[in-house]
């Protein structure tokens, strides 16, 4: 299996635990992945506020690189994620859109059709790999550990290519298969509020608050993330969203690939837990219950 | 007088082609399927913080009424997350109409006073010219520093947290070769976008 | 084969008007066609369709023995009936009347006046040599078998079967169910009026019980129609009640001594609300008046080994174990469709979490509940058996959806101020109505959702995106929550709800392609079946002789559908009455010293007109149901299939002249 990697942004800032981990992963399960050369920011809310054609320039780059590669394309980011979907989407709907596009890439000798594959790691991990692979790895089952699988908005909207937007499990899949034990909530795909909680905290923290309370309440230990922006918000600002919600307790949120790392029993320079403000490895010794020695 | 307001709305308000040209981009042709059911509005997790909700935008937008609309904090509060796209029964493209209106509003540089969303996106859109790349805690610095410095102040308990958790970078992100991506977005052009000189 | 008679055309060229002679130069239309040969006289007039243009043929026709007639004028789907009628009146035969178009095909399509003059022109000359080759042409009559089959029977049905056997006519009414009733039996009351749904229909079923003309098969479905109008054969198939339907009486002892103590199996009636046993009936009122064996859930049919109690319990000897589905072959003039409709199977939007929260309804499900005859006796009661303190009523789920269905479904938001008014009498909780246009434009309907704002229920305008069970508040916490923009107060609400009812809408049946195919109609995009005009023939379809009536052509209220199936009834009469049908004489025939046999055509026919004599060799057209397409007669290798009125010399004829004059 073999793929091409873009990374984004985030993933090379705030993001780098869940870049490490998710390489660590495709390592272990001897998937070939290679970081795009050259790859410019998807754009994100904010350059799509600001121009249309240049937003879908950037991200049509990104795939016109990929294209030439010939692999399918993997991001882990979801907003990054969503935005090359959204870009693949709409130059296949607007063709005159398209042919300017095209123009534009032209001019750097890039070649575009449209036949790469935008995928997510949720996706290739539970489909290409299968969770029978999985478990084979899995080496320090998360037996007892109860996790709230966060999906957030991006990865199954506006398109859904491998899961129910409604009603999403491969993340909640993932987790069983590494031992853990899903957590059912109605707020799965429920927007953080992606950058209000900076800048407009009033809403965004708020946003993001009604999310951990629920998730606490329905008896989560960790939560799990599929996006440096979710894991970001729902983490680093716990501290001031308990002043507007004083029943949530610290709970650490990591990238789902950092606790499939750990289930096949990789070291900290994989997990990274050391890069979260909410201790991870404390609540894993508290609630992970120690399976008996050669049972899985 | 009390707080007494005169709220009327005539015809001259209106702009005749608003609509028209909201439409015409990309992704905004259903606009006039609008059956006004409010199902955005009651799906949107940011609606409640919206001086006018999503339906009442697109109303609006439908009607003419350039100015409400321009000015309004919708758009700015909108993070994109396509929740109300996914329930629409008319299968309008309610996010990308958000877009359009959001690029227009940057175009005639009209937005709230001091609405930070917006600055934001001009901070990260000059950024992503020159560099091709942006590095989250610079933009942060950067951007709070211009729009809003004393909040940036307030954050510095985060910013503590990140360094201890050795997610703290001041390196500026950038391309390789830039000129390449600069390249390609030369010949691209958005009759409906770009930043006001 | 030409006529040795001398030919002797009449041409006619019309002005229409200013419709035709504004662009077209009808004097010298006529003026040329004068100088070609066998025409007698060529004349323009101001209004052929006209009394006067008529009488001037029929004069024509009389005084100059003409012996055939061209009129050049409009489209002839508006008149060929018209100078048809003309020249049958003057003695002539019809089909010896050719038209030419020269009004859609000329002065409307054409701005040059010389250029459209000279294609009126060429096509006058084609139609004159055409004509020369006309045969006299006889509409053939066949005669129409009195007897009725209405398909389906609900409230529909059940109206258009007690017309027609009021009128003296028999009729056999087919249901697929044990009972008799439909849809409007599972009701309790009927909006605007608030009647009980059982009280009004009872009466109706039991006079299709008792009505001699009337003859009820229940358990039975079409299985296959042969025939055309007037002359239908019909197979039914009987499935087995495994119940004597002579000997039964309905006293219901073998119920109770089933061997199963308690019921089991989801009553379907009752939405699966309830369970019953494998020998059940359907509701009390159930007509006929019979019980009926499950052969999926009854242990003797299924494993051969049961006390068989039940045959123990009936006095009569009633049970039959050996049943067999029974074919009964039924022969009708007219048949009517009324299989009405099916609800929208919420599972189909997860947001509204039907299946997944125990506590979110449908209407029907609640209309049985609210039934004092029902599953819970009348009382409506969350699944832990408590009563509700708040109920939400949900409109349009799968209605006027892009997703879903694209339709309103017409009778929803009635049904919703109805139970709304119904739970809120049974229980005292808070109704609230999240709806997105109010649509009460029936008689008394208007009126009747002015009552409902009286009587302190909520009525908020807004389409619910979700039903969620997380709590912002604590008072909140254990409740479902409806959020909502309120948009007419113009704000976003959250609304705790114990008992949320979603509002279905109506689809057609899940099998409505296969009866469609079965008896040859037309479905519309949607999937209900399509009438012949959506205006003014609602109740026909494009199948002489098949009707519709109720849901199955679209949704309606039941004052309408009982409206439609009268209008059914009376088209049937109406063919019924006259006895027979004229069968338009431009059908192919095969020439059967040519015919090789080779079954090319069969497939072909879109009517399923031809079929092969397999002792002579060759195929055989039925007249009655070709329509004249022409298909067979391009596709037979052979060239022995010939249409009337389209023969290959006067088709040739026609193309020759025009290209002569061109």
């Amino acid at each position: 299996m073999k793929y091409s990697y873009f990374p984004g942004c985030s993933l090379k800032g705030t993001g780098k635990a869940y870049e490490k981990s998710f390489l660590a992963v495709c390592k272990a399960l001897n998937i070939e992945i290679n970081e795009l050369d050259n790859w410019n920011c998807c754009g994100a809310t904010a350059y799509m506020s600001v121009d249309e054609m240049k937003a879908l320039g950037l991200s049509a780059r990104n795939l016109a690189l990929a294209e030439a590669r010939g692999l399918d394309l993997v991001a882990p980011c979801a907003a990054c994620y969503g935005i090359l979907i959204h870009t693949w989407d709409d130059m296949e709907k607007y063709p005159q859109r398209g042919d300017q596009v095209k123009a534009g890439l032209d001019k750097a000798g890039l070649k575009y059709t449209g036949k790469v594959k935008v995928r997510h790691p949720l996706d290739v991990l539970c489909n290409d790999v299968g969770l029978d692979k999985i478990k084979e790895k899995v080496k320090r089952p998360l037996t007892g550990l109860k996790l709230a699988s966060y999906y957030g908005c991006r990865i199954l909207r506006p398109i859904a290519t491998f899961d129910n937007p409604e009603n999403p499990r491969s993340m909640d899949d993932l987790m069983e298969a590494i031992g853990g034990t899903p957590v059912e909530y109605p707020l799965k795909t429920k927007c953080c509020s992606a950058s209000h909680t900076g800048t407009l905290p009033e809403v965004g923290q708020q946003m993001s608050g009604i999310l951990i309370r629920e998730m606490e309440k329905r008896g989560a230990d960790i939560i799990v993330t599929g996006c440096p922006l979710c894991q970001f918000n729902l983490e680093v600002f716990q501290e001031p969203i308990r002043k507007r919600f004083p029943e949530i307790r610290p709970i650490p949120v990591v990238s789902f690939t950092q606790l499939i790392a750990y289930a096949f029993g990789l070291g900290e320079n994989e997990c990274c837990f050391k890069n979260h403000t909410v201790p991870v490895q404390k609540v894993i010794d508290e609630k992970v219950k120690p399976v008996a020695a050669g049972a899985r | 007088m009390y707080g007494i307001k005169r709220h009327i709305r005539y015809d001259s308000d209106r702009d005749n082609n608003f609509s028209d040209e909201i439409m015409a981009v990309p992704g905004c042709e259903n606009l006039d399927h609008c059956i006004q059911c409010g199902t955005c509005s009651g799906t949107c997790p940011l609606s409640i913080y919206m001086d006018l909700t999503p339906r009442k935008v697109i109303n609006l937008t439908r009607a003419g009424f350039k100015d409400d609309v321009l000015s309004c904090h919708t758009i700015w509060l909108c993070s994109s997350c396509y929740a109300c796209v996914c329930q629409c029964p008319r299968e309008i493209g309610i996010t990308d109409i958000m877009y359009a209106l959001k690029q227009r509003a940057m175009r005639e540089g009209k937005y709230p006073k001091g609405m930070p969303t917006p600055v934001l996106a001009r901070v990260f859109y000059n950024t992503v010219s020159n560099r091709g790349r942006i590095s989250e805690i610079r933009l942060v610095i950067s951007f709070l520093g211009r729009a809003h410095w004393q909040r940036l102040i307030g954050m510095w308990k985060i910013g503590l947290n990140l360094m201890s958790s050795k997610r703290f970078s001041l390196k500026a992100e950038r391309m390789d070769r830039p000129g390449e991506l600069q390249s390609v977005l030369s010949v691209i052009n958005s009759p409906n976008g770009g930043v006001r000189k | 084969m030409e006529n040795k008679e001398e030919i002797r055309i009449g041409f006619y060229v019309c002005h229409c008007g200013t419709n035709i002679a504004s662009v077209i130069d009808v004097a010298s239309v006529a003026e040329y066609v004068s100088t070609l040969p066998n025409v007698v006289l060529a004349k323009d007039y101001k209004y052929m369709c006209s009394e006067p243009g008529q009488d001037l043929i029929i004069a024509d026709i009389k005084e100059h023995r003409l012996n055939r007639i061209v009129v050049s004028a409009c489209s002839p789907l508006l008149h060929e009936p018209t100078f048809r009628g003309a020249a049958r009146r003057a003695g002539l035969n019809p089909f010896y009347v050719q038209m030419v178009n020269i009004r859609e095909h000329g002065s409307w399509v054409h701005e040059d006046r010389a250029k459209a003059t000279e294609k009126a022109k060429a096509l006058a000359r084609g139609a004159i040599g055409r004509v020369a080759l006309h045969k006299p042409l006889e509409k053939r009559r066949v005669s129409v078998n009195p007897d009725v089959m209405v398909v389906g029977a609900g409230i529909a049905g059940i109206q258009a079967a007690l017309t027609l056997a009021k009128a003296g006519k028999r009729v056999y009414l087919i249901e697929r169910e044990p009972t008799i009733g439909g849809h409007m039996a599972q009701f309790d009351k009927t909006f605007p009026t608030l009647d009980c749904a059982a009280c009004i229909l009872t009466p109706k079923m039991s006079d299709v019980r008792s009505h001699p003309n009337i003859t009820l098969l229940t358990m039975s479905e079409v299985e296959k129609i042969e025939g055309f109008v007037g002359n239908y054969k019909v197979t039914v198939k009987k499935n087995p009640r495994y119940v004597d339907e002579e000997l039964c009486v309905g006293c219901l002892d073998c119920i109770d001594q089933c061997v199963f103590k308690q019921g089991k199996f989801a009553d379907h009636f009752n939405l699966g609300l309830s369970k019953r046993k494998p020998v059940y009936i359907p509701f009390p009122q159930a007509t006929p008046k019979l019980v009926v064996i499950d052969p999926k859930a009854c242990l003797q049919l299924m494993t051969g080994k049961c006390k068989q109690s039940c045959v123990d319990a009936c006095d009569r000897g009633a049970i039959r174990f050996d049943q067999k589905p029974e074919h009964i072959q039924i022969e009708v003039g007219s048949v009517i469709i009324a299989t009405g409709y099916k609800t929208f199977d919420p599972r189909r939007m997860p947001q509204y979490g039907y299946g997944q929260y125990e506590n979110v309804f449908t209407s029907l499900e609640v209309e049985r509940m609210v039934t004092a005859s029902g599953p819970t006796g009348g009382h409506i009661a969350l699944r832990n058996g408590e009563k509700p303190k708040s109920i939400g009523l949900i409109y349009c789920v799968g209605s006027r959806d892009n997703r879903y269905n694209k339709w309103c479904s017409r009778v929803c938001c009635m049904t919703a101020l109805k139970l709304g008014h119904l739970v809120k009498e049974h229980t005292g909780a808070e109704v609230f109505n999240f709806y997105i246009d109010m649509r009460a434009a029936g008689k008394g309907y208007e009126e009747f959702y002015h009552k409902m704002l009286e009587e302190g229920i909520h009525f908020i305008r807004g389409k619910v995106a979700e039903i969620t069970d997380w709590a912002m508040t604590p008072e909140e916490e254990g409740h479902l929550v409806v959020r909502v923009e309120d948009t007419l107060a113009g704000v976003v609400r959250r609304i705790p709800i114990d008992m949320v009812v979603l509002v279905l809408g109506l689809e057609p049946q899940e099998d409505s392609r296969e009866v469609q195919r079965m008896f040859n109609i037309s479905c519309s995009t949607e999937g209900f079946f399509l009438e012949k005009h959506p205006k003014l023939a609602p109740v026909s379809t494009n199948t002489d002789g098949i009707f519709l009536a109720g849901c199955c052509q679209g949704p309606k209220d039941i004052p309408d559908t009982v409206a439609q199936a009268g209008a059914a009834a009376a088209e049937c009469l109406a063919l019924i009455d006259k006895g027979y049908v004229e069968m338009e004489p431009m059908t192919s025939f095969v020439v059967e010293e040519e015919c090789s046999g080779c079954k090319t055509c069969i497939n072909l026919c879109p009517y399923n007109a031809i079929t092969r004599d397999d002792v002579k060799g060759v195929a055989v057209i039925n007249e009655a149901l070709c329509k004249g397409c022409g298909v067979c007669v391009s596709a037979c290798p052979s060239g022995s299939i010939k249409q009337n009125l389209f023969e290959d010399d006067e088709i040739f004829r026609e193309i020759q002249e025009v290209l002569a004059y061109v």
